[in-house]
């Protein structure tokens, strides 16, 4: 039997949106791998004070150990941040299949039901829309921060910042599946299935949304994206993730308190990494968007 | 064309109608003014002497009535994180963010309009490649790391701006201004190229697509075989229908700058609004966040608003589609 590649279709031709695929696979790798191996640095274990403020490797006093350096409790930075990346990836991909369930659930309904459930779908979408995603997800967090009080857990600092991000983000995907929707739920197949008797819920879950999943999958993508950075976000400004499970922005936010001692380590890396990673993921998202609209595939 | 006015203006008043009943809601139920104002081991006499006192008795949509009253008299309540009134920290703070942003907004038109206008008709030019190349940071990097990139490089390697606070300032009739002072300038740079660096590349890019599409119509290609200069062909006929889309969708992208300036604020340490919503959200100061949601939703909604209204009274086109 012959061995099956993966579909790698979409990536021919395309060497920028290829390098960022790989790009993508190998900072996936090193964020679930390195911690396999590394003890976790924010646990009392696995630092080491007599580390701290270590150069990178080049500087005088660098340890080659610690290619990058440590931060101000003796925490290699490649571990440290390998623990960070894991963290914003797993916020990033959970909050975007929140926001693409909720959305997508919610377009669906809204498209295929029409008349006043669409309406008021739609309208609740333009009074959120007044608002930006970034800012959302803030007014979120301090609500339910509100809420529980200031005892929480880190997972639930975790889930607080998911929820928000995914709320924040619903309203792209509902209008994109509903403005799909609308057009499927008029095609003959979809009359066929309705006279042949089959539920509103089968019909949309079994005949509509296959038929809606691509565009739905590019949004995503270029989502995953805003997704990472209004984590990054949060946690940088002190109101995502807490400095015991640090994502990439707490991380920077960390080092950005040596920024003017000299200890610049501490906050770039995790800035280059952040930006390689997003970079990496917009241009993957900007090509898929390309790929998959007819209209400007063959172009340029 | 009037109808059409109206029914827009009333829908946005019914927007900010549910905004603000969100908002009050909010306050409604996360706040707890008696525990706020009472000492703790106040009576329950005392406790209902002040439950009358502030209303709290009344119908929800009574005291609702009220909180939107209060709000254009600028009666916006007490902080539970300062007890002050809050309206008076917003006052203070206003001015900071509002030179920030127009110092920023300054900043990314005399960079980007000439940049978007240079791209556009050279598009395939090596420059204008470049720029575009270099535009991709400005929509992909998290306005943070910019920030902290620019400290990095600007102020701790080559020192030459402070990476916090406002510098020195003077009140001009009740408005502290940071711009007559050498202090203030220097500290607004930094802060300044950074909030304006997502206008900057949004300007650039919106710019150069419009141009290239004017530069592809009929009109231009008739006004080019009447022989008119290539420099009266553009600045004259196709920058002007290039520059109207432009401007409006820079209006939408209001609300991302208010978002990004609350970042932008944080990370020099900016004593604007947005350092307060963060101190608010750090604090779960439900009030002012609740004001704030309101007071984004407004700027947001009325800007929406002006943009649609004027826009058929700037362009004689849309006048007749309406019609």
């Amino acid at each position: 039997m012959r061995l099956r590649l993966p579909r790698l279709a979409p990536l021919r031709g395309a060497p920028g949106a290829a390098l960022s695929a790989v790009l993508l696979v190998v900072l996936v790798l090193y964020a679930l791998l390195v911690p396999l191996v590394a003890p976790d640095p924010f646990s009392l274990g696995g630092l080491s004070i007599m580390d701290s403020f270590t150069p990178p490797i080049w500087a005088e006093g660098g340890n080659p150990v610690m290619p990058l350096g440590a931060d101000d409790q003796g925490r290699n930075m490649v571990t440290a941040m390998a623990y960070g990346l894991r963290t914003s990836l797993i916020v990033g991909v959970f909050a975007v299949l929140i926001g693409l369930v909720l959305g997508g659930a919610l377009g669906l309904v809204a498209g295929y039901a029409g008349g006043r459930t669409d309406a008021l779908i739609m309208r609740l979408a333009d009074v959120q829309l007044a608002y930006p995603a970034l800012l959302l997800a803030m007014i979120i967090d301090g609500i339910v921060n509100a809420t529980i009080g200031e005892a929480r857990s880190t997972l639930q600092a975790m889930t607080i910042v998911i929820l928000a991000i995914g709320v924040a983000f619903w309203v792209q995907f509902a209008r994109t599946i509903r403005s799909s929707v609308l057009v499927e739920r008029n095609q003959d197949y979809v009359s066929a299935a309705r006279i042949t008797g089959r539920s509103a819920g089968a019909i949309i879950g079994r005949h509509i949304l296959p038929n809606v999943m691509a565009p739905v999958l590019v949004i995503a993508t270029t989502s995953l994206g805003l997704a990472i950075i209004a984590e990054a976000t949060l946690s940088f400004l002190g109101i995502g993730i807490p400095l015991t499970h640090p994502s990439l922005g707490a991380l920077i936010r960390n080092g950005a308190n040596y920024l003017q001692s000299g200890e610049w380590w501490i906050a770039i890396w995790p800035c280059l990494l952040l930006m390689v990673l997003v970079v990496a993921v917009n241009v993957l998202g900007d090509h898929l968007r390309d790929y998959y609209n007819p209209r400007l595939r063959g172009r340029s | 064309m009037i109808l059409h006015a109206v029914e827009r203006i009333l829908q946005t008043l019914l927007v900010i109608l549910i905004i603000s009943f969100i908002a009050f809601m909010l306050i409604d139920t996360l706040g707890d003014p008696l525990g706020l104002l009472l000492p703790p081991d106040a009576s329950l006499a005392e406790r209902q002497a002040l439950t009358e006192r502030l209303g709290l008795d009344r119908p929800l949509l009574a005291r609702f009535a009220e909180f939107l009253a209060g709000l254009p008299r600028g009666d916006l309540g007490i902080s539970y994180r300062t007890q002050e009134e809050v309206s008076g920290m917003i006052a203070a703070r206003l001015p900071a963010t509002i030179e920030l942003a127009a110092v920023a907004l300054l900043i990314s038109l005399v960079v980007a309009i000439p940049a978007g206008i240079y791209t556009g008709v050279f598009p395939r030019s090596r420059f204008a490649r470049a720029i575009m190349f270099v535009s991709i940071a400005g929509v992909t990097l998290p306005n943070f790391v910019v920030g902290i990139l620019l400290i990095a490089i600007f102020s701790v390697q080559l020192g030459w701006f402070p990476s916090f606070g406002r510098g020195a300032t003077i009140v001009l009739g009740g408005w502290e201004t940071g711009l007559l002072t050498r202090s203030g300038w220097h500290a607004i740079i930094l802060p300044a190229l950074t909030l304006s660096l997502f206008q900057m590349t949004f300007i650039i890019r919106l710019l150069r697509t419009q141009l290239m599409e004017i530069g592809r119509s009929e009109h231009i290609r008739f006004a080019r075989a009447r022989g008119l200069g290539e420099a009266r062909l553009w600045f004259v006929y196709a920058l002007r229908n290039a520059l109207l889309p432009t401007i409006t969708m820079l209006a939408l992208q209001l609300g991302n700058i208010i978002a990004f300036s609350v970042v932008t604020e944080s990370v020099f340490a900016w004593p604007g609004i947005g350092t307060l919503f963060l101190q608010s959200v750090q604090a779960a100061d439900i009030r002012v966040i609740a004001i704030y949601l309101i007071f984004v939703g407004i700027v947001y909604m009325v800007i929406n608003l002006l943009v649609e209204l004027l826009y058929p009274l700037i362009d004689p086109r849309l006048r007749q589609r309406h019609a």
